[in-house]
């Protein structure tokens, strides 16, 4: 355990007062250099961390300090690290998941909330924080009634001090309410057009009401967004024509959904930022994530076998605590062998939204440097 | 009166007034905002703060006029232009070298008199790059100028009479920031090095690079690439002896003593301006007369006061 815990039980079980004390006194769960102690206070008959770590047991059990209602996990984790985690209680025959009831830090997602534990060292970056200094961009909202998927409805980010006699870049997002709900989308966007790390750009956030049919690399869905979403947000926005100043996004499935429509339409997007995609192939055997990954699956293999130039500049990134590290690396190579400009970066994170996050300056600049080197305000 | 004032940022936090009033100067004003690119001439809150009449002198929108009414001359500047981008990333391709040799050769360890001389070497090959660098930025500017003579151009003149009449019925001259480069390359499109000599004149951002004697871009943490500053072309020498360097602590390592030596050293002896936000420096008939919240890189690596 981690040495001032190691302090505490050296004379024995605590009391009830010595542990209030310690808890008090130290952010749970106990991160050093080398690693990190969760502790748990309660009773119960089991306690299991719960994680979602490649390469790990999904359920790790901690030990109850005898006398005590105390419980330990040590875990080595290397600097910088970040995972996100619940707590799995058994008491009397049942069990509960619940967020560690002594750490303060959690992030959310699409599915709830989580614990999160910070490895030494990291701390979120400055730039995902509110910064009051930083001119804030709007929302305008378009709609489109889509041949190929029905109606849907978009927001469009517009940078501050936006003009109509101006030519934009123009990303668009998959999962766009996520990304502004877990992401701090919008924040990162106004800090970074601010410090002129990327140009003013607009974004259209697109959403999917099924995004385990149309994120899975489906033609119906990469023609809606090049046949009909590129030319209603032209027709709303004005943009730069240069395939260089257009950008397709996405994590997860998303990325599967960029990657699908930049391949299908190549020349539509002249840029592409990959997060954690779930670029599940298969070389010997079958597809072995289930009949959902089936469609993914079957482009993927597509894609491998004829890459063409999907884009000309692609930003990935992924956590190598995902299972899905295998797949991303396994697509550098393939893109560096089509001569695109390619920059790939690992994380010591996992499949989530503060990953994401995280990451998104080392993508925006790669693919939208701005004019922090000429502009002086 | 020649008076100069170079300002820190105003963004947010504005000290222009001050300097107005510091200087006697109760308008009229003139703005050059060139800088701000199709944002020209939105100084609805530079006037609101000041509170005089000020007039834009609209180079940005005058030069669009003027490339749209001489397609000759607009090709040329375009021309120009990729020449001059094509010098920068060679001069680029060469300081990365350089500077990479100045950033081994402080990292060895020792003092001895001979890794102390390469080192000093290693700067001057340095300086001499920029330079060299300087020398042929300005050969295009002159070799252009002489060949299109633009002050002359039937597209230009009727402009730079209109500017000269506004310029002399003005109290000051406001130069804002911005796009430096485009912000330079309106200056010198209407000959402002000479109808801007000898008036009062404050500016500041990237107005106070472009009317220094030295433009030098920079920037220790760029989220992507070399963190090289470097020399972009020569200002309009309005305010000589400085390098000017706005929102110093937001883009410089100012806490890295062996960067602010080598920043200072490179450049000197021009005195390297950290222009923060409140930041005031004032010139008359070239002596410095007023200094606030300015502090300037040092040779020895320290910052320090700059007082009047």
């Amino acid at each position: 355990v981690s040495a001032p815990l190691a302090q505490l039980l050296a004379a024995g079980p605590p009391d009830a007062a010595a542990l209030d004390a310690f808890i008090a006194e130290h952010d749970i769960p106990l991160v050093d250099r080398d690693g990190v102690t969760f502790l748990y206070r309660g009773a119960a008959d089991a306690v299991l961390l719960r994680m979602f770590v490649s390469g790990l047991p999904a359920a790790q059990p901690l030990a109850r300090v005898a006398g005590s209602d105390l419980w330990l996990l040590r875990l080595g984790m290397p600097a910088g690290s970040r995972f996100e985690y619940k707590f799995e209680v058994e008491r009397a025959g049942a069990s509960e998941w619940l967020i560690d009831p002594l750490n303060p830090i959690s992030a959310a997602d699409p599915f709830g909330v989580n614990s999160v534990c910070q490895g030494f060292g990291y701390l979120p970056p400055e730039w995902t924080l509110p910064d009051g200094g930083a001119r804030t961009g709007s929302f305008d909202e378009l709609s489109i009634d889509s041949r190929h998927l029905g109606p849907r409805q978009l927001r469009l980010y517009l940078p501050a001090r936006f003009r109509r006699t101006r030519r934009y870049p123009l990303l668009v997002l998959h999962d766009g309410e996520d990304y502004l709900r877990y992401a701090q989308l919008k924040t990162v966007l106004d800090n970074l057009i601010h410090r002129l790390e990327i140009p003013p750009l607009v974004v259209a956030l697109t959403d999917s009401p099924d995004r385990l049919s149309e994120y899975v690399g489906v033609d119906a869905h990469a023609d809606f967004l090049v046949g009909e979403l590129l030319p209603a947000v032209a027709a709303r926005a004005p943009l730069d024509p240069d395939p260089a100043a257009r950008g397709a996004m996405g994590a997860s499935l998303g990325g599967v959904a960029a990657l699908h429509a930049a391949w299908r339409h190549p020349g539509a997007f002249g840029r592409l930022l990959l997060q954690s995609g779930s670029f599940a192939f298969t070389d010997l055997g079958d597809n072995r994530r289930g009949p959902v990954f089936e469609p993914v699956v079957r482009f993927m293999n597509a894609f491998r076998a004829r890459p063409g130039r999907p884009a000309e500049r692609i930003y990935l990134s992924c956590g190598i605590y995902e299972s899905l590290i295998y797949e991303n690396r396994s697509l550098v190579p393939l893109l560096t062998g089509q001569r695109l400009q390619v920059r790939f970066e690992e994380a010591r994170d996992g499949h989530n939204w503060q990953n994401w996050r995280d990451r998104l300056r080392a993508g925006l600049t790669f693919l939208f440097p701005g004019p922090l080197w000429m502009v002086y305000e | 009166m020649t008076d100069h004032a170079l300002l820190g940022p105003q963004y947010r936090v504005p000290n222009l007034r001050e300097c107005l009033a510091s200087l006697g100067v109760n308008g009229p004003l003139v703005a050059v905002t060139a800088g701000w690119q199709e944002r020209e001439g939105e100084i609805e809150e530079l006037r609101a703060h000041v509170g005089m009449p000020v007039s834009d002198l609209g180079l940005y929108t005058r030069a669009e006029h003027v490339y749209a009414a001489d397609p000759p001359f607009a090709a040329a500047s375009r021309e120009r232009q990729q020449r001059l981008q094509v010098l920068q990333d060679l001069y680029r391709l060469r300081l990365a070298a350089l500077l990479g040799a100045v950033a081994e050769l402080a990292a060895e360890p020792g003092a001895s008199p001979a890794l102390r001389r390469a080192r000093l070497a290693a700067l001057g090959d340095v300086r001499r790059l920029d330079r060299q660098h300087l020398a042929a930025t300005e050969r295009e500017h002159s070799g252009f100028a002489r060949h299109w003579q633009p002050g002359r151009r039937p597209s230009i003149a009727p402009h730079l009479a209109a500017l000269g009449t506004a310029v002399e019925g003005a109290a000051a001259v406001l130069i804002a920031g911005g796009h430096v480069a485009v912000l330079l390359n309106r200056l010198r499109l209407f000959g402002c090095g000479s109808l801007l000599r000898g008036r009062p004149l404050i500016a500041w951002s990237a107005g106070a690079m472009a009317v220094s004697d030295r433009v030098v871009l920079f920037h220790d943490r760029p989220p992507q690439g070399a963190a090289h500053a470097e020399v972009l072309e020569a200002g309009l020498g309005l305010v000589p002896g400085v390098v000017a360097l706005p929102h110093a602590h937001q883009r410089l390592a100012l806490d890295d003593p062996g960067r602010v030596r080598d920043f200072a050293r490179r450049f000197a002896p021009a005195r390297c301006l950290a222009l923060e936000h409140g930041s005031l420096v004032r010139w008359h008939r070239g002596r410095l007369v007023a200094a606030r919240d300015l502090r300037r890189l040092t040779r020895s690596g320290r910052l320090a006061q700059v007082q009047a």
